[in-house]
């Protein structure tokens, strides 16, 4: 994958399936640092200890249809690729939390993409759950929260087009306000 | 910079278009977006269909996912189910092969073959 953003939408496609209602998205850029974090939280069914253990191997998936699961291991290897690092965590019945660190000075760093466009490609493609994504630059933040967005729709589902495309601008603009408008 | 206060006009719009479509069977655009799918290129794509969809005001015309349905080699692969007609699937999508899905067939429903697996597979 060329893109970090096309990972996270891999890693949160994860929560999904888990079950989760509610899957929360966060990048946290220190730009003096050099550092970019994501952390992915979901509600979902969660993983014993085992299992957590085992995502890691690309030799273990949930799924029955073949013997390989690349989507962590993938995001793992790019995170520790620019000499960062990547954590899993989860309880059964609780949630679980996937957090990676990227040097985003080195050369092996990929660069972030189009995040716009992975959150709305989530939203709608599960209308029917919720979705935060937060932004945090530098200390300045921005929160896109679907449970909003819900409360102004009143029974318009998220994955109308217009709706969909609305979302799109709005994280755009507002990601490019809290980068300072580069 | 945009508002949620825009979200109340878009509302307005669109209240009558829920309770029309919650009656009617419409076209169903299938999007794979596993791993697999994901790296070749769905993202695009699904955004594509969207765009394409709210332009043209398609009424009935839901845009979703699904996950890896074990023609990798074959991604980005997007299904169309129209009520009665049999499903068709098109391979190694790119934005601009939606837009040509989305008039001839979404709209005019003509089937473009030449983007089908079976074409692929002669």
């Amino acid at each position: 994958m060329r893109e970090l953003s096309l990972h996270i939408l891999d890693v949160a496609q994860n929560s999904v399936k888990a079950g989760a209602t509610l899957t929360t998205i966060e990048q946290t850029v220190d730009t003096a640092a050099h550092t970019l974090r994501f952390t992915i939280t979901d509600n979902g069914c969660g993983m014993d200890e085992t299992t957590v253990r085992r995502v890691i191997d690309p030799f273990f998936t949930s799924r029955t249809t073949r013997k390989v699961g690349l989507g962590i291991p993938f995001f793992k290897m790019e995170a520790e690729n620019t000499g960062g690092s990547f954590s899993i965590s989860s309880v059964p019945g609780q949630g679980t939390t996937v957090s990676a660190l990227f040097h985003t000075d080195h050369i092996d760093c990929l660069p972030v993409g189009d995040m716009a466009g992975t959150v709305t490609a989530l939203v709608q493609c599960n209308p029917q759950l919720d979705f935060v994504y937060r932004l945090c630059v530098d200390g300045r933040s921005f929160v896109m929260d679907t449970r909003e967005f819900r409360e102004q729709l009143e029974g318009v589902p998220l994955n109308n087009p217009d709706v969909v495309q609305f979302m799109k601008e709005f994280l755009e603009e507002n990601s490019e306000t809290i980068y300072g408008g580069a | 910079m945009k508002s949620l206060a825009e979200l109340k006009a878009i509302k307005e719009k669109n209240k009558m278009g829920v309770m029309l479509r919650e009656e009617q069977d419409g076209i169903r655009v299938v999007v794979g977006m596993a791993t697999c799918g994901i790296a070749a290129g769905a993202r695009p794509v699904l955004n594509a269909f969207t765009e394409e969809v709210a332009k043209r005001r398609l009424e009935g015309v839901t845009v979703a996912q699904t996950g890896c349905i074990g023609i990798c080699q074959y991604e980005p692969v997007v299904e169309v189910y129209a009520p009665g007609k049999e499903k068709v699937t098109y391979v190694k999508m790119t934005p601009e092969k939606v837009a040509r899905v989305v008039a001839d067939h979404l709209v005019n429903g003509n089937v473009v073959t030449e983007y089908t697996i079976g074409a692929m597979q002669k």
